[in-house]
């Protein structure tokens, strides 16, 4: 975090440089030192889980994300900062930096947001460092103006199950949709169930709910705890019948109550059928934006 | 040599076909699917062979004893042959080795030779002089029982029959041995590839030439010492091209080299320890072996891990036995690796390539290959046999991470 001689004001622009390679991180932060004086670099980290909590915390304006760290990936990391950012507030502009990702680049290509290739090159690192001030220095209005775009790329990416960082191959072909899913009685029953496998139709299932390291199947009678990731769900249900509301949320599309957005300006969903509100990530937001 | 290379040659022709890696790999442990393999135009060889050497037998005896008829003899030879051939050529395709080395191991391979012999001049014996006294009216039936007879042609045929199983085994190893050098020859090939295309992965790649540009800049020492690193370690994969197997302390300068790599990009998350003993620096083994576990370790054990870790590869005698251990205390292997079509939840795993690395038990590609190179290598043969799962073994590390360990014969 070599920010130059002179410590910027408190009012210049701020960036966090999430990067799991330290002399990457390093590099970088020196090539911005001369590239944008006046940026000064609030944070760097090494992984996708400080990535959004250090982002939380100290709100910079420019985030520029590694794509593959631990803990979670560059893109992750930037979909749960979309969920958890303040409603309010405009999204940080992003720059993803990748060493090669072809799929993330194709889609960020003419996006809103820029993109980076590694080994960072000077003249490169200039152009973006241009575009990333006209985004800062324009109107609020324009700005968020661009954000629908980006969460729309990132959307796509997500749901790709990370085109980006899977081997070639591993996500090819169209998995044949769910009709039913296998809960193991154990985690769910209160007492022995034994061995014993119920099958739940996937008809009856309102909504899908990441929990930790288990997923949680809701139906209008109980609460059944799988151990699938929802993105193998995702890939397995219908989206037409189940929307994704959120990083960690698959509700049934036509079960769907009301949407309601609270003081703080967030979205929530209400299911026929359950008493639980889910909520919206500013990420699917657009789902409910034409009503 | 010429004469059993000549059909052993054949041999490797006529099952071309079926040499690909993947159907021999994909053949090899059913017993019954081999024996529906039966190459009869080998076997249709080996009897015009065997009637041939009959008849010589025949032939020597006739020039032994030139005042008795040609016609006797002949057909007990080739009754005789005949039977002896049947029983030990296509039995010897009932016992589900023979898919491979072309013969019953041990034991039985003794009693299908004698049984061959026994039953074959008995049976062949029996049905010679019913033949010789009915059909070709050679003499009356009784009159060609003498002691003497009996004793000679036994010892005949047991000499004829220890001959051609001689014979045939003999091409059988040979077909066998060229098949053995020409699959590890195959994987070898394999290993480097595997290698040069994980040199070549993009992200290695890139990410590695980025770090050597943020030395230019920083720490020009460092990145001449980098840049030094890359030479030798693409030098090596370069060279290894021209061996199958290189001594112990060569595996572990490659192995160095790579962590060294490692290091600059990963910084404090990385650290490494090799040990490697003295006096079995020497020690050959299949060349770049350990490389695949090692980046596994990397890439599925510490690259997840925020706070990275450390990995360890050791060598040691253990009895007649080197044993070669990679240890890491990355996210270790995923918690279910059970065959369930579901079972790909992993919570560790990030990414799908990482699903597909590890958590179907067998462990991925780069861990296959391993397990099929050390099979190849000192799997099934002989008296030191070694079942696969005492060659490789591969999971959970006590206190986090994943450890392989590889067991292997040590060489005198």
């Amino acid at each position: 975090m070599t920010t130059g001689p002179l410590t910027p004001p408190a009012s210049s622009p701020t960036a966090l440089i999430a990067e799991d390679e330290p002399l990457l991180a390093q590099a970088l932060a020196a090539e911005l030192a001369t590239a944008w004086p006046e940026l000064r670099i609030v944070a760097t980290v090494g992984d996708g889980l400080s990535a959004v909590q250090r982002a939380l915390e100290l709100r910079p304006q420019v985030l520029f994300f590694d794509i593959r760290m631990p803990g979670q990936d560059g893109l992750d990391a930037a979909a749960q900062l979309a969920d958890e950012w303040p409603p309010e507030l405009a999204l940080p502009a992003l720059v993803f930096v990748t060493a090669y990702d072809q799929y993330a680049i194709q889609a960020f290509e003419r996006a809103a947001v820029d993109y980076l290739l590694k080994p960072v090159q000077t003249q490169r690192l200039v152009q973006t460092v241009q575009r990333v001030r006209q985004r800062l220095d324009a109107h609020p209005q324009a700005q968020s103006a661009v954000e629908p775009e980006l969460m729309a790329r990132l959307r796509a990416l997500l749901a790709s199950g990370h085109a980006a960082t899977m081997s070639p191959g591993a996500s090819g072909g169209a998995v044949a949709p769910l009709r039913s899913i296998q809960v193991s009685a154990q985690v769910n029953a209160q007492g022995s169930a034994g061995n014993t496998i119920r099958m739940i139709p996937v008809s009856e299932v309102l909504c899908f709910e990441a929990a930790d390291k288990y997923v949680r199947v809701l139906t209008a009678q109980q609460e059944h705890l799988i151990r699938t990731p929802l993105k193998d769900l995702c890939a397995q249900l219908d989206p037409q019948q189940f929307w994704q509301i959120h990083r960690s949320v698959l509700v049934r599309a036509d079960a769907i109550d009301t949407v309601s957005r609270d003081e703080a300006g967030r979205q929530w969903v209400a299911l026929r059928g359950l008493a639980q509100r889910l909520p919206v990530s500013r990420l699917y937001a657009h789902l409910f934006r034409a009503m | 040599m010429a004469p059993p290379l000549q059909p052993a040659n054949s041999h490797l022709k006529a099952t071309k076909a079926a040499t690909t890696a993947a159907t021999r790999a994909a053949t090899r442990p059913g017993g019954t699917r081999a024996a529906a393999r039966i190459d009869w135009r080998a076997k249709l060889r080996h009897f015009v062979q065997v009637v041939a050497f009959a008849l010589a037998i025949a032939g020597i005896q006739y020039a032994f004893t030139p005042q008795r008829p040609l016609g006797p003899p002949m057909v007990y030879s080739l009754l005789i042959a005949t039977i002896t051939w049947a029983i030990i050529d296509l039995g010897r395709e009932l016992f589900p080795s023979s898919a491979q080395t072309g013969w019953p191991p041990g034991l039985q391979g003794l009693g299908l030779v004698v049984t061959g012999i026994v039953v074959g001049y008995l049976a062949g014996t029996a049905l010679a002089e019913a033949l010789c006294v009915h059909v070709f009216r050679f003499y009356a039936a009784g009159a060609h029982t003498a002691a003497l007879d009996v004793r000679s042609s036994l010892i005949i045929s047991a000499l004829a029959g220890i001959a051609g199983t001689y014979y045939f085994y003999t091409i059988n190893q040979a077909a066998y041995l060229q098949r053995q050098t020409a699959q590890a020859l195959h994987q070898a090939s394999q290993a480097r590839l595997k290698l040069l295309e994980s040199q070549l992965e993009p992200h290695m790649l890139f990410n590695t030439l980025a770090n050597l540009r943020a030395l230019i800049g920083t720490d020009p020492p460092a990145a001449q010492r980098m840049l030094d690193r890359i030479n030798d370690y693409l030098r090596a994969t370069l060279a290894a091209s021209r061996a199958t197997e290189h001594p112990l302390r060569a595996e572990f300068e490659r192995l160095r080299d790579y962590l060294e790599l490692m290091q600059v990009r990963m910084g404090e998350r990385l650290a490494f320890t090799l040990d490697l003993p003295e006096d079995l620096a020497t020690h050959p083994v299949p060349a770049l072996l350990l490389q695949p576990l090692v980046e596994n370790a990397i890439k599925h054990g510490l690259e997840p891990k925020i706070q990275g870790g450390h990995i360890s590869v050791s060598a040691r005698r253990e009895g007649a036995s080197l044993v070669l251990v990679v240890h890491d205390t990355g996210v270790g292997p995923p918690p279910e690796t059970s065959a369930a079509p579901d079972a790909a939840h992993d919570a560790g795993a990030s990414t799908a390539d990482a699903q597909a690395g590890v958590s179907d038990g067998s462990g991925g590609f780069g861990l296959a290959q391993v397990r099929e190179r050390l099979a190849t290598a000192y799997g099934e043969q002989g008296v030191r046999a070694r079942r696969a799962d005492e060659l490789f073994q591969w999971g959970p590390a006590e206190g986090g991470g994943t450890r392989c360990r590889i067991t292997i014969p040590l060489q005198p």
